[in-house]
């Protein structure tokens, strides 16, 4: 702190006027913010809790406590335990996938090419199109009878003839076939998430000091070694944080599987979030619902202390 | 020898980029095929998609502008952004320049605990808030939704606008007092036209952020009329088995592509704000 500054202030104070004092103008500009985010969301989530102890209904909203009894009957439901199964798998798989894509593509943008911005520009498109919108785009791509998918495969002989690699049906039915649905799944995640994570490792490659790459070529050093030792090192802070980030976009998303599947074939890719929204909104099981919807709460926390420790290392260095 | 290893490197990188190109941009040019292909072109197994084997057509955007909502969902959407970028404004820019100027001890950590609110999903807050939302009397109302979007949009802006605030010096403000300005006058007169540059960024993604909102809309909006565009566009244009093809990509692309060309000139500024100034 300044001298000037205290100075400042003790002069400011002889005003005396609300408008120069420091400390309750602090408060009072900090506090439409802070009473919002308590009502809006510290008091829903503390309602998501009591209700999950409860058994409301839309019907009947009023509140009587049954203790822990919906989570009980969550774990013992088969669908909400493929829910469950299925949001770690999509969030898992597809976020290991789009750190491994975003680095090849952050790694090929770093250098100079004719037609970078109009590259860059489309390689974007996915993350700044509202998702449902680019979603449904996917819907039509993986239609289950003029997917583009399948009449490329027909075309190369892959599909629809006898003895055919893929089969001797004329479409693959990506969205009836869990398997596929789920592969469908997973892929309209990598393409939704891929440029975030893109931007946020080239970021994270242009901040290497140049000076540090040079020195070790001048010392003879063989690309992997750079890679190993330099950039993967320095970049892993940040690579952690589009990590988690599109974890938990991932886990929390219900656009994606609402849009494409509801879930379906026979729950093969219900989420937790899309079944909180089927039982507790359409089914009108409130208590039901809250309860699934807060089994997301572990590992966000757990989300929340590992982005808490990143930004107080960072803050020691 | 050495230019056909560089020809080779260069065509290498050309088609890395040029293949992450299309899988980005692939969903859009099948909308846009979509868009404008004859229904009988649209529909038929063996014809080439990715091409048109009739010429063109405008039926599938006329029927989406003249004989569906879409243009409503696009007020709808609008009015929505406005208001919520006003609330987002009212309450971010005062709370980030608190947070930055005199913060020590308790504002960095309500800082910190402002932007993990961002972290808490709609789907543990959408239950708890249709109930809000009908104690209210704001179902099927455009302002349940205006009430509700600043939840995720304040805490990210406040944690972004904080960051613009610190890159400002001190100093200009004590000067500006030095010379006669109140604490608060300094704050309006001189770092808030200073830092312009990070409330516009504000606005548009407050804008941006709560156009791409689908469950809350999808929860308390059932009247067609009422819908904004990303739910209106999938839920009223894919209904029982009929599936409009034609007007729902024509929907979609014009609704994704405006949006997509503002967001592009802004994203370096999300991801700073995203990656809590750890990219800077």
């Amino acid at each position: 702190m300044s001298r000037m500054r205290e100075g400042g202030d003790r002069v400011l104070e002889v005003k005396s006027g609300i408008r120069d004092r420091a400390g309750l103008l602090a408060k009072l500009m900090i506090a439409p913010a802070i009473l919002y985010v308590v009502a809006m969301i510290g008091i829903p989530f503390i309602m998501a809790v009591m209700y999950s102890l409860s058994d409301a209904t839309t019907g009947e909203p009023n509140y009587r406590f049954v203790g822990l009894r919906n989570f009980g009957a969550a774990l013992a439901d088969p669908v909400f335990r493929l829910s469950l199964k299925n949001t770690f798998f999509f969030a898992l798989v597809s976020q290991t996938l789009v750190i491994i894509l975003s680095r090849v593509i952050a790694t090929a943008l770093m250098k100079e090419f004719r037609g970078k911005w109009l590259a860059r520009f489309l390689i974007m498109l996915p993350w700044t199109a509202p998702i449902s919108l680019g979603t449904i785009g996917w819907l039509w791509m993986l239609d289950s009878i003029f997917s583009p998918f399948d009449w490329t495969f027909r075309r190369l002989g892959l599909l629809g003839t006898p003895g055919a690699l893929l089969g001797p049906m004329q479409n693959l039915y990506w969205l009836g076939q869990p398997g596929l649905a789920m592969a469908s799944v997973v892929i309209v995640h990598i393409w939704r998430l891929l440029p975030l994570a893109t931007v946020i490792q080239l970021a994270g490659l242009s901040s290497i000091p140049k000076d540090l790459l040079e020195a070790a070529e001048v010392d003879g050093a063989k690309p992997w070694r750079k890679t190993l030792e330099i950039t993967i090192p320095l970049t892993v802070p940040i690579i952690s944080i589009a990590f988690l980030f599109g974890l938990v976009f991932t886990f929390t998303d219900v656009t994606v599987v609402y849009v494409l599947t509801r879930g379906g074939p026979i729950h093969s890719t219900q989420v937790l979030s899309t079944w909180t929204f089927f039982k507790g909104i359409e089914g009108g099981d409130l208590a039901q619902g809250a309860a699934i919807s807060l089994f997301l709460f572990p590992v966000l926390a757990g989300v929340a202390i590992l982005m808490l420790r990143m930004a107080r290392k960072r803050e020691v260095v | 020898m050495k230019s056909v290893r560089k020809l080779l490197r260069r065509s290498g990188l050309y088609t890395l980029v040029g293949s992450f190109a299309f899988f980005g941009a692939f969903p859009f040019y099948w909308m846009m095929i979509a868009t404008f292909k004859r229904d009988h072109d649209l529909f038929r197994p063996e014809n080439n998609p990715f091409l048109f084997n009739e010429p063109p057509t405008l039926d599938h955007l006329r029927l989406l502008l003249f004989d569906t909502h879409f243009l409503q969902y696009l007020l709808n959407t609008f009015l929505i952004g406005v208001a919520v970028v006003i609330i987002t404004l009212i309450a971010a820019v005062p709370a980030a320049y608190s947070l930055a100027r005199w913060a020590r001890g308790w504002g960095e950590t309500l800082g910190i605990g402002i932007f993990l609110t961002y972290l808490v999903p709609p789907t543990i807050l959408f239950i708890p808030l249709s109930r809000f939302a009908s104690g209210l009397g704001l179902q099927e109302s455009l302002w349940s939704l205006i009430l509700i979007y600043p939840t995720f949009t304040i805490p990210f802006c406040t944690w972004l606008l904080m960051g613009f605030f610190k890159t400002i010096p001190k100093d200009i403000e004590e000067q500006a007092m030095i010379d006669g300005l109140s604490r608060l006058g300094a704050m309006t007169r001189v770092v808030l036209p200073l830092g312009i540059s990070g409330i516009l960024t504000v606005v548009v993604f407050a804008f941006t952020l709560s156009m791409h909102e689908f469950i809350y809309a999808l929860t308390f909006i059932s009247v067609s009329v009422k819908k904004t565009v990303s739910i209106g566009v999938p839920t009223e244009l894919v209904r029982g088995d009929v599936f409009q093809w034609g007007p729902l990509m024509a929907g979609a692309l014009l609704a994704s592509i405006p949006v997509a060309v503002v967001y592009t000139f802004f994203l370096d500024r999300f991801i700073s704000g995203f990656t809590m100034g750890a990219v800077k």
